[in-house]
């Protein structure tokens, strides 16, 4: 399975550029990280639940009423780019 | 003794009594971080001012009567949870010069129960490594060996407890991080069972697995800051709509009867010899102070690290998709969105990030996902029922918190592999979502370096663990040596 692993393409769907030198370190160390986790193949797991979650909770209700939340001002104060009260991004539809 | 090596509890009794101000006890926290920080690095940045203003208002308090528990007692914070005002940045270039618009949940608790908050403990970029050399702020160092390794990634938080900077010092905990730096700097972590400790305020590496804990020089300190973070609240739908209980009270010393699980799969080669002396030994002194020693079975521990490295880094993926550039942090400009996403995060992310991202990926993506992440759920659900059924037979299990002692800076770093097998102790916990805790059990002899042991619980079994830590701590001398940088 880790044969073919192909670094390129798993950075491009987590939204990372890489160096060709990082891809390359990257790569190799991630195949003998993948080799190791290949040892859970060896146990039988039919008919085993997963576990998302260690502790057994039923959903959590609270009522649905408004609550105050950051302003407007908060939210943006940390961001990179701001005008009139929103965040700017690169033009996004031509 | 001087003002900045006394415990929290101490301190505490002292300030109450009124023999000490908590603008002195701050201020000597501040002289030594002034004194021995240069060398050891475990701050990335600390308000004085604003430190020295929460002391003052402090002694106001207790002049108009107030008896809040931690009243005045400096406590500080690794850089991962968010302090209204002050920066956070997840030891990573990524946040930029972010400023947090809120305080975690912990934060305001421990501000109700009086204590001083401040400053940020450095860490391992966003909680992921054992060794705090992930840092994009350099590396912290242990304070028993300057050229060695504090552990990680709560390596800030042990270090400043360790060298007496601050009287306690909260961390997080998703495989180990705050057991292991507790173990190689020789002072008491404590990682609560999962959904003890609101995680409203704490920034998200693995969900299911990341959890709130203390650092202290003793482990009733522990019970005391324990008990001012634990319970319920609304803010995060995870945390246990389960009591506090007074875990000071269960600290009488009283283990007789109490049976000690002692995992057969844990006696692993590759344990230091001296490690595995100081375990024996202190097992034989938990049997003399009247506990039953049980030998109990763990048979998935040698999936653990697997299991561990697929579940936290697909859930990291997802989490650390956020740092994009967008709403916060710094930001690298691109033609397009996608390209600026990409850059941002491309530049922003040191390399054990970037690794745990594209591992997280891989095994969230399409022909993936079954073979590895849905496989790795399974294997965790029978590492959980491992822990279950050996709770059946006993109230707490007993191991080495980590293989060896604290090993030199740049040693492993070259290796993630051999890097995340030396957490092999300390990951299942996490899986299983129990209680753990490190506690000093003695020191290798050449260099002199702490051992550290590690006592699991059952889930909401933290009593029980506080229990049986301060029965043995108090049978022996090693919670009182201090390191030779801490004087």
């Amino acid at each position: 399975m880790a044969a073919d692993f192909d670094i390129k393409y798993v950075a491009h769907l987590a939204r990372l550029s890489l160096t060709p030198a990082e891809e390359q370190q990257y790569g190799a160390q991630l195949e003998g990280i993948l080799g190791y986790i290949e040892k859970l193949k060896q146990l039988d797991v039919e008919g085993i639940e997963p576990t998302a979650h260690a502790v057994p909770l039923a959903n959590v209700f609270r009522p649905d009423a408004a609550r105050s939340s950051l302003s407007n001002e908060e939210a943006l104060r940390n961001a990179p780019a701001k005008a009139n009260g929103l965040f700017v991004v690169p033009k996004i539809v031509e | 003794m001087t003002l900045h090596q006394l415990t929290l509890g101490q301190l505490a009794g002292k300030i109450a009594g009124r023999e000490v101000s908590a603008r002195a006890a701050m201020q000597s926290c501040l002289d030594q971080i002034q004194r021995v920080d240069g060398e050891l690095h475990a701050f990335l940045s600390y308000d004085a001012s604003d430190a020295l203003a929460q002391a003052d208002a402090a002694d106001r308090a207790l002049a108009s009567g107030s008896a809040a528990p931690l009243l005045g007692v400096p406590i500080a914070l690794k850089d991962v949870i968010a302090v209204r005002d002050q920066p956070l940045n997840c030891g990573s270039k990524i946040l930029g010069n972010f400023i947090s618009p809120y305080s975690g949940t912990v934060v305001e608790k421990l501000k109700e129960a009086g204590a001083i908050v401040f400053g940020r403990l450095n860490m391992d970029e966003f909680a992921m490594g054992s060794s705090t050399e992930n840092s994009a702020f350099g590396a912290t160092r242990n304070p028993w060996d300057l050229s060695r390794i504090p552990g990680g990634s709560s390596g800030g938080s042990a270090a400043a407890v360790a060298a007496d900077e601050c009287f306690a010092a909260l961390g997080s905990d998703t495989g180990g991080s705050i057991r292991q730096p507790a173990a190689l700097c020789g002072c008491v972590g404590f990682k609560p069972t999962y959904g003890r400790v609101s995680r409203y305020g704490l920034v998200a590496f693995a969900s299911s697995l990341d959890q709130i804990g203390t650092f202290t020089k003793d482990v009733r300190d522990a019970a005391l800051v324990l008990r001012a973070i634990s319970g319920p609240d609304p803010r995060d739908s995870t945390s246990v709509p389960q009591a506090v209980p007074d875990y000071t009270a269960a600290l009488n010393g009283n283990i007789k009867g109490l049976k000690i699980g002692l995992a057969r799969e844990y006696m692993i080669g590759g344990l230091d010899p001296e490690v595995s002396a100081a375990v024996q030994t202190a097992v034989k002194q938990l049997e003399k102070l009247g506990a039953e020693i049980v030998e109990v079975s763990l048979p998935h521990t040698d999936y653990a690290v697997a299991t561990y490295y697929i579940v936290a880094t697909a859930e990291a993926s997802a989490n650390l998709a956020r740092f994009d550039g967008v709403r916060y942090g710094a930001r690298v400009d691109g033609a397009d969105p996608t390209d600026l996403y990409c850059r941002t995060r491309g530049a922003g992310f040191g390399p054990e990030v970037k690794r745990r991202i594209i591992l997280g990926t891989y095994v969230l993506s399409t022909g993936y996902y079954d073979a590895y992440y849905l496989r790795a759920q399974k294997v965790r659900t029978l590492i959980r029922r491992d822990f279950l059924e050996a709770f059946e037979k006993v109230d707490a299990i007993v191991t080495p918190t980590t293989p060896t002692a604290a090993f030199k800076i740049g040693e492993k770093s070259g290796d993630p592999l051999q890097m995340y097998l030396s957490d092999i102790f300390t990951i299942s916990c996490n899986l299983a979502g129990i209680c753990g805790l490190s506690l000093p059990c003695g020191f290798t002899q050449n260099p002199k370096l702490p051992i550290g042991l590690q006592l699991l619980g059952k889930p909401f079994g933290e009593e029980t663990l506080l229990k049986l830590a301060h029965t043995y701590e108090q049978s022996t001398p090693w919670h009182k040596e201090r390191p030779p940088l801490s004087s």
